[in-house]
């Protein structure tokens, strides 16, 4: 595993253990938890207070059917047996990315946005959207604000902006005061998955002009 | 040997265990009896009509039995085990949406459950219970109210006042040795 040094914020983390976030937010902090066992444990750790709120909870009167009709749902199968996973083999996607891509990295249909820079909207119920992103090596993001919060998270290569570096497995959790300018680092393209609650804010007017078109 | 309280943690976990190695029916009832009424009001009180609540606590009980091979006792509590079923459920049914689960971490025959695991992630789930009952009421409400998924992620205080340090830890050492030994 790569050393992870940006994580998801408790309050992200609650809110996808409590199944509050959108399905697009919920991707890509499945993605991140996939690569990052801290966050993994701290998810659970989050989980467990979700298990005692519900085991401390005031109780509501089951029919009187109720065991012999979940019974009957069972069917009289036996378990299922624990079916011994392999180690999945080396992807740059991690696996819940890879069921909206339909694959790893090179089944992504990727749509030109200028500049080299590259992108894919993956279908989910949101309004949101949540896309990959492919910037070259040393090629800039177009410089953007949001009204909401995005979340990026690196599959590959690296990216820096104003506040630091954000190398594979580290997420960048910006809010809307943040108005920063990622640079794809020299060498190997960057691919990150990104998502926001609102739209994004170009600040030149020709990306602005392009936003309905891509949906961007 | 100390005595196992009928209806603590540890109790439901070997209740569990007897469902995946011997279908054991009495202990799916006891099961039931226990979780299906709390899972029923949790999903009522997360905004669900009485008749979904039912059939769902139902279907939830179900999947206890189907998937009982798959609790690991060393990383979760039988009762968080089961908020995730029932959770998943909620979002399924109310929201008829799907919930990206992150990747199962590899694991073989030879990931046996540590006892000496599982009993202390019981104690620190234990601990972290009273912590809760402990919280101002207000604060208590609070985190309530975004277990029935009421609040954003906008609206969740970055700092709860949750303890969740040593638990986290413990969870986290279990899933190192998880890694170790699939290597």
């Amino acid at each position: 595993m790569n050393q992870i040094n940006h994580h998801l914020t408790d309050s992200l983390l609650m809110a996808y253990s409590a199944g509050s976030l959108t399905e697009a937010f919920s991707l890509v902090v499945a993605t991140h938890i996939s690569m990052c066992d801290d966050c993994r444990a701290r998810a659970a750790a989050f989980d467990t207070v979700g298990g005692q709120i519900l085991d401390d909870d005031a109780t509501e009167a089951m029919s009187e059917s109720a065991l012999e009709a979940t019974l009957r749902l069972i069917g009289g199968a036996a378990p299922e047996p624990r079916t011994p996973t392999t180690r999945r083999v080396a992807s740059t996607f991690p696996l819940p990315l890879q069921d909206y891509v339909g694959g790893d990295v090179e089944a992504v249909r990727w749509k030109r946005l200028g500049g080299g820079v590259r992108q894919m909207i993956l279908p989910t119920s949101d309004t949101a959207s949540v896309r990959l992103l492919y910037i070259p090596g040393g090629a800039a993001v177009p410089d953007h604000g949001h009204r909401g919060t995005e979340l990026t998270l690196v599959l590959q290569g690296a990216f820096r902006d104003e506040t630091d570096r954000f190398g594979v497995g580290d997420i960048e959790v910006a809010t809307e005061d943040l108005q920063h300018k990622p640079v794809a680092e020299p060498g190997v393209a960057c691919i990150c998955l990104a998502t926001t609650d609102a739209p994004l804010k170009f600040n030149s007017l020709i990306p602005r002009m392009l936003q309905p078109l891509f949906k961007i | 040997m100390t005595e196992i309280d009928a209806t603590s943690g540890p109790a439901w976990a070997l209740e569990i265990a007897a469902i995946r190695d011997k279908q054991d029916q009495a202990a799916f009832r006891r099961l039931f009896l226990h979780f299906a009424p709390r899972i029923k009001g949790f999903l009522i009180k997360s905004g669900s009509p009485a008749d979904i609540a039912e059939d769902c606590a139902q279907e939830v009980m179900a999947t206890v039995w189907r998937k009982a091979a798959q609790f690991d006792p060393s990383r979760a509590s039988a009762s968080t085990w089961i908020f995730t079923i029932a959770r998943n459920k909620r979002i399924d049914v109310v929201r008829r949406e799907r919930r990206p689960e992150p990747e199962d971490l590899p694991w073989g025959p030879e990931a046996e459950t540590d006892q000496e695991d599982a009993l202390v992630l019981e104690q620190e789930t234990e601990r972290l219970s009273k912590a809760i009952s402990a919280l101002p009421e207000k604060q208590r409400r609070l985190i309530q109210r975004a277990f029935y998924g009421d609040l954003s992620h906008r609206e969740l205080a970055e700092e709860t006042g949750l303890p969740l340090g040593t638990i986290k830890s413990r969870i986290r050492l279990a899933l190192d040795r998880l890694r170790h030994e699939m290597k």
